[in-house]
């Protein structure tokens, strides 16, 4: 890959309060990649992710997106520069329908390409036109995860950010949506940052994936490498394999 | 009948009789003190009290009896019909709707339109005062004030309880400026607005990190500030007493309902003098000021500052992540809601001609946010008839003689005014919890609605 990456991420610590939730985490997410941050629960991997937001801010280090630096940046204008998120918790509003959910997405540009970009989303994910004029809180939670990854992709996005899409979700489901990624990066040419406990098939899907153990970065490589690493064998996939 | 039936209907009598006495003995300790005690000045002025057992055995008998029946014979009644529909399999909702249900809103606004002339119609110019004023143009003002609170609470999810400080703010900008500068009513009506709107983005401006209980404690404490700023700045508002002597409203400067004016409204057309083509003409603006506001947030909710009060409303995180300004959100929510406050509190002053802070006190907020509430957050339809059903329901307790015979010569409806207001509260809220218009209408579809839509399944979480 040539040229800066899309997201650096250089040194950033995170705070709540004066516990320290990351300590001096380097990533690096280059254009058109699938890239995925695995660890064990309280690893900080959700940390980093509300960090690239802005929400908590980082007390020292730096998110530079696009040659920008958007650390300090309030979380909604970091979202106005193309960075979606599909949130923990998938975060859609339950009592508006699916299709408002989706016209939420689109708020940013007015709503100007809102009909053929909700088309696609109809296309990858059918059930979602099934359901269009269903109330967000009355899907299933992979429906859900669908809308909040289909309201996500509404806003265009440059960098696409996925915290736990497989939570709670049956395996056939997240095969499902793995697939709906893997084929937006290849199609579209999405840029993906992942954070996943299901670490198998994270590292399946990414090109490169980082490995974090109490907020720090203690591995990288690429998907394969760490997928045959055997202290990654050991502590994530031998015995989380579900 | 088989034996079987006959000794489950045994039990159910006995076990109506006994919830019967239960609710007999609950009651009679609940009333004992508020009903049960009077107290009353004899002749040397000294406080005594008597125990009114006539009326406290009216009391518990009616929560006896009620308790009886209901479970006797409403309840068993109610499961039955539940249970032949769901046997047979028809839907609760039908798609197709009455005539009178698809035409409502058109059958209620001309009824509105027509309505003074009507009650002029059937019950005479003198007789109408009641209907066209206490009835007609009360209710419209807290169908306002609670359409203004709708968005603010019903809209954007934030739970005001000092709502009534703007309609204060409005009405005090009407009477202040019109009895100090000799503004008219035109002008000042879109002032208030302004004026009020400005105290919401005041209020709004340190509430933002608030949500939920908090910022219910700091907006009612704002409420509270207003009204007691109003009784001690007495240079100003006169305190307590009030001011009095404001400016009646014109029709845009042309007519005047002063009586002594060259130009009053009676004289030029050469009627009879009254006071009822006042309350005609004020009927007729606060009728136009609700549907100001109720055109102003049916097209705010299909805009993208509406739907951003609704997304905010539901989940404030998931807003930033999309790139809303939750900021400058919840501030435009404060001030449109205070708008139409600062509106209706400008309309109050021209209607009373007197304004004072006892208008202003924390039960009317309640008022307000209780009709938001059982009409349904975010509901235009909903809250109207809750409204209607609220202060049209108090209002007709001062008729409510024939009470009297039930309870007593000396009964004095007005005053069970609010325990029947509560009671009416917790009816509503058991068999409808989510208000009388609970599911919430989308503001967007990309075919044709679709009979069975989100609406008519229940919220899930997951």
């Amino acid at each position: 890959m040539a040229g800066e990456p899309l997201l650096k991420i250089q040194g950033v610590e995170t705070y709540y309060g004066n516990i320290r939730a990351l300590s001096g985490v380097d990533v690096e997410v280059n254009k058109g990649e699938i890239v995925s941050l695995i660890g064990a629960n309280g690893a900080g991997k959700s940390t980093l992710m509300m960090t690239i937001c802005g929400s908590p801010q980082a007390r020292s280090g730096q998110v530079i997106f696009d040659g920008e630096d958007i650390t300090k940046l309030p979380t909604h204008i970091i979202a106005r520069r193309r960075i979606a998120q599909s949130p923990e918790g998938r975060r859609i509003f339950p009592r508006m329908t699916v299709f408002e959910n989706l016209q939420m997405g689109a708020n940013l540009d007015n709503l100007k390409y809102f009909k053929e970009d909700v088309e696609k989303i109809f296309v990858m994910f059918p059930r979602l036109k099934e359901r269009q004029s269903q109330r967000g809180g009355t899907l299933s939670g992979g429906e859900q995860q669908m809308l909040s990854i289909g309201r996500a992709l509404m806003s265009r996005p440059k960098l696409l950010l996925l915290d736990e899409p497989s939570l709670g979700l049956a395996p056939l489901i997240v095969k499902g949506i793995f697939e709906a990624i893997k084929m937006l990066n290849k199609e579209e040419g999405l840029t993906v940052f992942l954070v996943e406990q299901n670490a198998f098939a994270a590292l399946k899907l990414s090109d490169r994936a980082y490995v974090m153990v109490n907020g720090k970065v203690t591995m990288s490589g690429s998907g394969k490498e760490l997928l045959s690493n055997p202290e990654v064998r050991a502590a994530y996939l031998e015995g989380g394999r579900h | 009948m088989s034996p079987v039936t006959e000794k489950g209907e045994t039990s159910l009598m006995a076990k109506a009789i006994r919830e019967g006495i239960f609710a007999a003995i609950i009651s009679f300790f609940m009333f004992l003190l508020f009903v049960g005690v009077e107290t009353y000045q004899d002749i040397n002025n000294a406080l005594v009290w008597r125990m009114r057992w006539g009326l406290l055995f009216i009391f518990v008998a009616i929560a006896a009896i009620g308790r009886f029946l209901t479970v006797a014979f409403i309840k068993p009644h109610l499961d039955a019909r539940k249970l032949s529909k769901a046997k047979s399999g028809i839907l609760e909702i039908s798609t197709q709707k009455s005539f009178f249900h698809r035409h409502f809103l058109k059958i209620a606004l001309v009824f509105l339109l027509v309505y003074p002339f009507l009650m002029m119609l059937i019950v005479g110019k003198q007789g109408s005062l009641k209907y066209v004023d206490n009835f007609g143009i009360q209710i419209l003002i807290y169908v306002m004030l609670a359409w203004g609170l709708n968005i603010v609470v019903g809209l954007a999810g934030l739970l005001d309880l000092g709502y009534v400080a703007f309609y204060a703010v409005g009405a005090y900008s009407y009477a202040l400026l019109s009895s100090y500068l000799g503004l008219s009513f035109w002008i000042l009506l879109p002032l208030s607005g302004i004026f009020a709107a400005l105290w919401g983005i005041m209020l709004g401006f340190p509430v933002l990190r608030l949500r939920g209980d908090y910022l219910a404690i700091v907006t009612l404490a704002f409420g509270e500030i207003i009204r007691l700023v109003l009784i001690n700045w007495t240079e100003v508002t006169k305190g307590t007493f009030g001011i009095s002597g404001i400016a009646k409203a014109s029709v845009f400067g042309i007519w005047s309902f002063d009586v002594g004016a060259p130009n009053n409204f009676a004289k030029v057309f050469g009627l009879a003098s009254s006071s009822v083509y006042y309350k005609v003409f004020l009927f007729y603006v606060i009728l136009a000021l609700c549907l100001l506001t109720a055109y102003v947030t049916i097209r705010l909710r299909r805009m993208p500052i509406g739907r951003a009060w609704e997304a905010l409303r539901e989940d404030e995180i998931a807003c930033r992540s999309l790139g809303i300004n939750t900021v400058t959100t919840k501030l435009t929510a404060f001030a449109t809601g205070a708008m139409f406050g600062g509106f209706a509190g400008s309309f109050f002053a021209a209607r009373q001609g007197f304004v004072s802070p006892e208008s202003f006190v924390f039960l009317e907020s309640a008022v307000i946010l209780a009709i938001v509430v059982l009409g349904g957050m975010g509901s235009l339809t909903g809250i109207a008839i809750a409204a209607v059903v609220m202060v049209g329901g108090t209002e007709l307790l001062r008729d409510m003689s024939f009470l009297k015979i039930i309870f007593g010569p000396d009964f004095t409806p007005e005053l069970y005014r609010m325990l029947l207001f509560g009671l009416a509260m917790v009816i509503v809220m058991l068999f409808k919890p989510r208000g009388f218009v609970g599911a919430r209408e989308p503001t967007a579809f990309l075919k044709e609605r679709k009979a069975v839509s989100g609406s008519f399944t229940k919220e899930g979480h997951g």
